[in-house]
């Protein structure tokens, strides 16, 4: 029917809901707080430590990968340059210069190397070249301002840098420098750029990783299979730091120059990986991709294999790893947020209608409380007031005692003396009823309950009340059914609720009065009590909410709005229901049903919906 | 049977006197005591008082405290209690500490004699009971 413990509505609603709307964000806050910071630093904390160690491995690997490529660079030049000096010192000036013989030899290098060897020549120390064999037409040809030439007559081994020279095709020499009758030449093989470059151009590591040779001058020495998008001074200054580190061919220019001399210089030989030559780094290209820079010194440091691959390529496996991760991370946080707004909301609303009952009970305690002062005054005044009247009543018992006496009988007045006398003693009775009706009434609202004379409580509470209606110009009929039986019930709180129906009855008609009906009768098991008035109806807006706590059409400071709740409550407390029909202008009915002792009640009978139907306008 | 002699108890002076005229005129010996060490004093004066009248809220000595104390001393005086201010609670107490009857004020004059004359009246039977078996204690013992 009704929702008794609603949140009471009134001036300090507006203040509740900001308290319960700082007490609902305080508890998302504190939960969210609580439950995100532990996993946000714990994912954090592993996270950097998954990332560091990822790439520790990343850059490990990168870096073995790089080191074993170059050293295939390294014994892929030594080799060709063993072959050039094993040519030049196996075989006599005459024999070399023998053009079949030279070709012949030619043959079997370039047939053992796949076509790595382009030519051969042989090259005076006047730069002029003695003996050529090979595709092009350079017999005879003029080094003497060739880099590479001034450079290989300087050491006894030298590998050129790529360049386009005479025949105008990336090229790389191997020289090798030999003294024939007294006079320095050069056997010089010219080594396939394409072959050359293939070597590099293979290592490749997922989808971006490339690698290409730089030399000294930042020249390419093989050709970027990516077109190289950094133009970075970082990279520059990199590169260059790596060349400052790396001697440039200190090892070749401090070997004796032993003609004939068949133990390959220290630098040649196979030598162990070390480590420490290899720099890793990352730098920013123009495209602002993070790039990976692996760089080792070849060639004894005059060139630089580089290696580079974009960071989030080779990071991708990670990033795919985080990524989950991070989604889980944020499906996981959403969860605790949502189930943070759900949990405190109904925390919150739970409180609130803690507080409300909390209040309304307050106010019944107060309530009761009121009534409970009341009635110890209401004592004291009965037995101030009684005494009194008793004297009274016995002094004018004494006149009457003394009116017997025979010497007053015959007096005039004797017989309306005795009249007086009689309506002294008995509106002294009526003192004394008035003030034991008094006493009992506002004896403590007692809940135990007992056998109860249902007509003779409701006779006692409208002769209590008919002195007020009388006032209020209130008339008032009882129709009390014969057929009733004892009841068990409080009759405290019976006589509490009726008084509070008649009062709000009388109440409603105002100045001008009318009819107040009070009647019981028996139906379908149940005790039926109504008080119906003649007042002006209740609105059909507010009958819903007449038995809320608060609600109230009084004027501030006359009606607390607690009457009705408080006998909703008691109601209530019997198994019983209240049943309103009110009709604007023509009256109000409260009828209270209790099921009589003994019966339980049988609230199937009338359900919700018909209930509501009762209430009419 | 000799004049009844009542006390009536109260702190009320003027209902008290009223009252002694009225039970006085009705062949009543009233004497008055207006607390509850008053009455006991009264009492210990004159044995022939048969029946107390006695008021519950009294300064000093309540009216219960002298009925208990009466009870104890002279447990064949009869105690009616009559009082304006009733509540169950002093009803039950005066009834369990053996009080006759207990009367609200203001009361009925025929009411009051009508409960004195039965208070009266049990007291004697009462009192002839114990008499007649000390009489036939005596007896016996004289015939043995």
């Amino acid at each position: 029917m009704k929702n008794l413990f609603k949140l009471p509505e009134g001036p300090g609603l507006q203040e509740n809901q900001s308290y319960y709307r700082s007490l609902n964000r305080k508890m998302v806050t504190l939960m969210i707080v609580v439950s995100l910071l532990p996993l946000i630093v714990v994912s954090g904390v592993v996270g950097y430590q998954f990332q560091a160690s990822y790439q520790e491995k990343v850059y490990v690997h990168l870096e073995e990968l790089v080191q074993k490529h170059t050293q295939n660079i390294d014994n892929f030049l030594h080799e060709k340059l063993n072959d050039i000096r094993v040519v030049a010192n196996s075989y006599s000036f005459e024999e070399l210069t023998n053009e079949t013989f030279f070709q012949h030899l030619l043959t079997i290098l370039q047939k053992e190397h796949g076509g790595v060897f382009v030519d051969m020549g042989i090259v005076h120390q006047s730069g002029r070249q003695a003996a050529y064999t090979g595709v092009f037409k350079l017999e005879g040809a003029d080094y003497s301002n060739a880099d590479w030439f001034k450079q290989a007559m300087k050491t006894q081994y030298y590998i050129s840098d790529v360049f386009l020279g005479l025949r105008g095709f990336p090229h790389f020499i191997v020289a090798v420098k030999r003294v024939w009758q007294g006079e320095p030449y050069i056997v010089r093989a010219t080594i396939d750029f394409v072959a050359f470059n293939s070597l590099v151009e293979h290592i490749q590591i997922g989808r971006t990783g490339s690698a290409f040779i730089m030399n000294r001058q930042g020249k390419f020495q093989t050709r970027p299979k990516t077109s190289i998008k950094i133009n970075n001074e970082t990279f520059a200054d990199q590169i260059n730091k790596m060349f400052a580190e790396t001697k440039s061919g200190g090892s070749q220019a401090e070997l004796p120059a032993l003609p004939g001399n068949d133990t390959p210089p220290q630098s040649l030989r196979p030598r162990p990986a070390i480590q420490s030559e290899v720099t890793i780094s990352e730098i920013v290209d123009e495209e602002n991709h993070s790039q990976i820079v692996v760089m080792t010194p070849l060639k004894d440091g005059e060139w630089i294999l580089v290696f580079l691959q974009e960071k989030a390529d080779a990071f991708s496996q990670f990033y795919r790893t985080r990524n989950v991760a991070v989604i889980l991370l944020l499906l996981g946080a959403i969860g605790i947020v949502i189930t943070s707004f759900a949990v405190s909301r109904l925390l919150v609303s739970r409180i609130a209608r803690s507080d409300a009952e909390k209040k309304v009970m307050n106010q019944q305690i107060i309530e009761t409380g009121k009534l409970a002062s009341l009635g110890e005054l209401a004592a004291g005044i009965a037995h101030e007031i009684n005494n009194p009247v008793a004297i009274m009543v016995e002094e004018a018992g004494w006149i009457g005692d003394l009116l017997e006496e025979d010497n007053f009988k015959d007096r005039e007045n004797y017989l309306e003396c005795q009249r007086a006398l009689k309506q002294i003693q008995t509106q002294g009775g009526r003192c004394k009823q008035i003030t034991h009706k008094l006493l009992s009434f506002a004896r403590k609202t007692d809940p135990s309950a007992a056998e109860v004379n249902l007509n003779d409580l409701i006779r006692e509470v409208v002769s209590l009340s008919e002195q007020r209606a009388k006032y209020a110009n209130v008339q008032m009929e009882t129709h009390l059914s014969l057929e009733i039986p004892p009841v068990r019930l409080s009759p405290s709180e019976m006589q509490q609720v009726l008084l509070n129906l008649i009062n709000n009855a009388i109440d409603a008609m105002g100045k001008g009065g009318g009819r107040l009906g009070v009647a019981d009768w028996m139906e379908d098991g149940y005790l039926v009590i109504e008080v119906s008035d003649t007042g002006p109806g209740i609105p059909e807006a507010n009958l819903p909410r007449i038995f809320d706590p608060f609600f109230t059409t009084k004027p501030v400071g006359e009606g607390t709005g607690l009457g009705l709740s408080i006998c909703y409550g008691i109601i209530k407390k019997m198994n019983g229901e209240f049943r309103v029909r009110s009709a604007i202008g023509q009256g109000t009915t409260f009828q209270v049903w209790v099921p009589v002792a003994g019966q339980k009640p049988r609230p199937g009978e009338k359900d919700e919906t018909e209930r509501q139907k009762d209430i009419q306008v | 049977m000799s004049a009844a002699s009542v006390l009536l108890v109260d702190d009320e002076r003027d209902f008290v006197s009223a009252m002694t005229k009225r039970l006085t005129k009705r062949d009543l010996e009233v004497s008055n005591a207006f607390d509850g060490l008053e009455a006991l004093e009264a009492l210990s004066k004159d044995d022939r008082i048969e029946v107390v009248i006695l008021d519950v809220k009294m300064p000093g000595m309540s009216g219960v405290e002298t009925l208990r104390e009466i009870k104890r001393r002279y447990p064949l005086v009869e105690v009616i209690m009559l009082t304006g201010y009733a509540t169950i609670e002093t009803a039950i107490e005066g009834m369990k500490l053996g009080a006759y009857d207990y009367l609200i004020k203001p009361c009925e004059m025929d009411e009051l004699l009508g409960k004195v004359g039965e208070a009266l009246e049990k007291r004697r039977k009462h009192q002839n009971k114990i008499l007649e078996a000390r009489t036939r204690e005596v007896i016996q013992r004289r015939e043995t």
